[in-house]
């Protein structure tokens, strides 16, 4: 029988598995896989220039793509700057496939150069990571990452590599069936459980049904759109689960939670039937756990047994995939009676809409009006804080249209590498990040990536120069004393009391210039418009487009940490 | 949280893989669950481990404890052992040193008294070897170091299987 190096396995594996793009960054323990990918044509191998911003680019490539995104980085250092990316995609159920280098087996436990315990550092944050110790096991465990990564409630699997197993001769075989005796995900929905739940739902007063990340993992949203549509039952969503229906649909209310819409926030206080699907209830869409849908009984369907029952109380639990379950929900669902309760619901809208005050100076939500203005065929990937609210609130996600962002673990650098692996994945798209200045600069090198790739990402950096979000906090809460949070403090200004500062700390615009990007600054609201306009225009290169903002608009209304979804601030 | 909150045991399988304890334990420590005692050893099967684990925790809690374990990749079977027929056991050595003569007498006695095997004898030190439930090995534990000046303990944790007979634990 032909024998081949596990290098040219793993090469073989990634086509078998239909990979046609991975993220790598080589190394001396990966050096052999390198060159194996050297000698091939089939897959896209992506250079980024920093190991975590490689993770979130094959995260945004899996999330924007429905397929596993892949990994390549090398041991010790390359290793441990995966570990936020991890992080994320597992907290946000996204499928990744991440080959680590390792150094060969008789070096492990020694401290030797580059050497660290990837998969134990990793433990808690992948769905499943192991070390191939030997070469017989190679395609098999390849072959069951992939199924792993994929299956069930997706997440991030790590395969940590010996240099010494990948260099061994062994069976050139990958094998077709996966079987593994503890891992077997559910994929019937239990329709006893279903047809109680959509009795109760039928029976309600004021049902509501609260969407989360689920459905759109599942892609589920056209089918769950039929459902609202046939029952009439008014829809929030998780930040995750926007987009589910159509944000401009009549029964869509808003986001509910710390940042969500006053009458999604209402609905969910007053509804008698919470139906809810794909989300895990996490504190922030929560609030005060006891106060949270006290009127209501509630259906929770996940895939995720682990995830029922845990923060609240469910009444009717349905373990299911999001897709499976609202298909059938589809066959079966009837019109409820729901007009007086919409009444209701129209009325909290007017009592308090969700909006920013109208003001002369350019705010955020100026910029993000031309934004559903001008794109209705795009990804928008959000980075985390004030911006990502802003965004969360006001981008419209019609059918065509696709929200990302770091959702669960808030990762700050994720919204410019996320558009990078969105656009690469899908390049007929208009790919959109929206940042704010901290997060941007927490992986900027990867304009690199972005030129040479010839991405013609939009990239709008919301600049208050501040971090913005904690800065609300301090605001509200801790008397305006702002710490940490002003990123133009230091000695240089403390020593020339502000009045020796450089214009720009950095001169955006300049630096995506460097990197032979184009940057265009924008301060008027009159200036949007057209910058969205040349924006478009540049086809071959990354733009970025900086909005100078005021660093006193906040994020309203908001839910106070530890407070009931009812209490909440509406404005200052 | 506060409702509930008492002893229970859980029986796992789980595949005999570098790590795999690990795992289990990580998941204790990591979400702050209660982790009493855990033993591990190979089953009939070389590739199978099995682990006997008890834990104090509430009902929720431990509904929680299973879900979490049974979404492991490693873990192929929960079994709760709280609630129904277990033949349950943990070794517990015990020595004793600096013993008096009169001392010697007293291990002997307990020795009898609760079933153990005097296993070791030195000129001034007896070793006792228990195997019973783990509640009458923190008795018998309690019990030597108020009777004695020096022991030395070591604990096997328990391990349980289900009966047959569907006799008491």
């Amino acid at each position: 029988m032909r024998q081949i190096t596990g290098n040219k396995l793993l090469v073989r594996a990634l086509k078998e598995e239909g990979v046609d793009t991975i993220f790598g960054y080589p190394g001396a323990c990966t050096i052999d896989i390198s060159d194996e990918l050297y000698k091939q044509n089939d897959i896209r191998v992506i250079l980024p220039r920093h190991e975590q911003a490689l993770v979130h680019e094959a995260d945004a490539y899996a999330r924007t793509t429905g397929k596993v995104g892949v990994c390549l980085v090398t041991s010790g250092p390359g290793a441990t700057n995966l570990v936020t990316g991890l992080a994320t995609a597992n907290y946000d159920s996204v499928p990744l496939v991440c080959f680590t280098g390792q150094v060969a087996r008789h070096l492990i436990g020694n401290d030797a150069f580059q050497e660290v315990d990837i998969v134990g550092i990793t433990r808690s944050i992948t769905k499943y990571g192991v070390t191939v110790r030997r070469r017989e096991d190679l395609g098999r465990i390849i072959k069951e990452a992939f199924y792993i990564a994929r299956t069930g409630r997706p997440g991030p699997v790590l395969i940590d590599l010996p240099k010494d197993v990948m260099g061994e001769l062994g069976s050139a075989e990958y094998p077709e069936n996966v079987n593994i005796r503890g891992y077997k995900p559910n994929t019937s929905v239990h329709m006893g459980q279903l047809k109680r739940a959509l009795k109760m739902l039928k029976k309600a007063k004021r049902p509501l049904f609260l969407a989360g990340g689920g459905v759109n993992i599942a892609r589920a949203n056209a089918v769950f759109t039929e459902v609202v549509d046939k029952t009439k039952v008014p829809v929030v969503t998780t930040i995750m689960g926007r987009g589910a229906v159509p944000t401009t649909h009549p029964l869509f209310i808003g986001n509910l939670g710390m940042h969500g819409a006053y009458a999604a926030n209402m609905a969910v206080s007053e509804c008698d039937l919470l139906f809810s699907i794909g989300t895990r209830f996490n504190d922030r869409i929560t609030g005060k756990l006891h106060a949270f849908a006290p009127k209501a009984q509630i259906v929770h369907i996940d895939i995720d047994t682990a995830s029922i029952s845990r923060n609240i109380h469910v009444d009717v639990p349905i373990v299911a995939d999001a897709l499976e379950a609202v298909t059938k929900m589809n066959e079966y669902v009837e019109p409820c009676e729901t007009e007086k309760w919409m009444k209701q619901i129209e009325a909290w809208k007017e009592e308090h809409p969700l909006t920013m005050k109208n003001r002369a100076q350019m705010g955020p939500k100026d910029i993000i009006d031309e934004m559903n203005r001008q794109f209705d065929d795009a990804i928008i990937v959000a980075d985390v804080g004030q911006h990502q609210m802003f965004v969360a609130q006001y981008a419209e996600i019609t059918e065509k249209k696709q929200m990302i962002m770091s959702g669960g673990l808030g990762t700050m650098g994720y919204g410019f590498p996320g558009a990078i692996g969105a656009q690469l994945g899908n390049p007929d798209k208009k790919v959109i990040a929206v940042s704010g200045d901290g997060g941007m600069q927490m992986n900027i090198q990867e304009f690199a990536t972005a030129v040479l790739e010839e991405l013609p990402l939009i990239l709008c950096v919301f600049n208050n120069e501040y971090l913005g979000m904690v800065r609300q906090w301090q605001k509200l809460f801790y008397g305006k004393r702002y710490g940490m949070t002003n990123l133009r403090s230091g000695a240089l200004y403390r020593r020339t009391n502000g009045e020796e500062m450089p214009e720009y700390t950095p001169d955006f615009v300049r630096l995506a210039e460097s990197y032979g990007a184009k940057g265009i600054r924008v301060t008027k609201k009159e200036e949007i418009a057209a910058a969205f306009e040349e924006a478009k225009k540049n086809e071959k290169t990354p733009t970025l487009i900086e909005f100078i903002i005021d660093p006193e608009e906040l994020v309203y209304p908001m839910v106070k940490p530890d407070g009931t979804l009812e209490e909440m601030i509406i404005e200052c | 949280m506060d409702n509930n909150m008492k002893k229970r045991w859980i029986s796992l399988y789980v595949e005999n893989q570098v790590g795999v304890l690990s795992k289990i334990s990580g998941l204790f420590s990591g979400k702050s669950y209660n982790l009493d005692s855990l033993t591990v050893g190979t089953t009939e099967d070389p590739t199978v481990s099995r682990m006997t684990i008890a834990t104090v925790s509430d009902d929720e809690t431990f509904e929680q404890i299973k879900k979490q374990l049974n979404r492991m990749v490693e873990v192929i079977k929960v079994i709760d052992f709280t609630d129904i027929f277990v033949r349950m056991k943990e070794i517990l050595y015990v020595k004793v040193l600096k013993c008096t003569p009169e001392d010697k007498v007293e291990v002997f006695q307990i020795a009898e008294t609760f079933k153990a095997k005097v296993i070791d004898y030195g000129r001034d030190s007896v070793l006792v070897e228990f195997v019973q439930t783990a509640t009458k090995n923190d008795a018998v534990v309690k019990l030597m170091k108020e009777e004695f000046r020096t022991i030395e303990v070591v604990r096997g944790g328990s391990v349980g299987i289900e009966s047959i007979s569907m006799m008491e634990r």
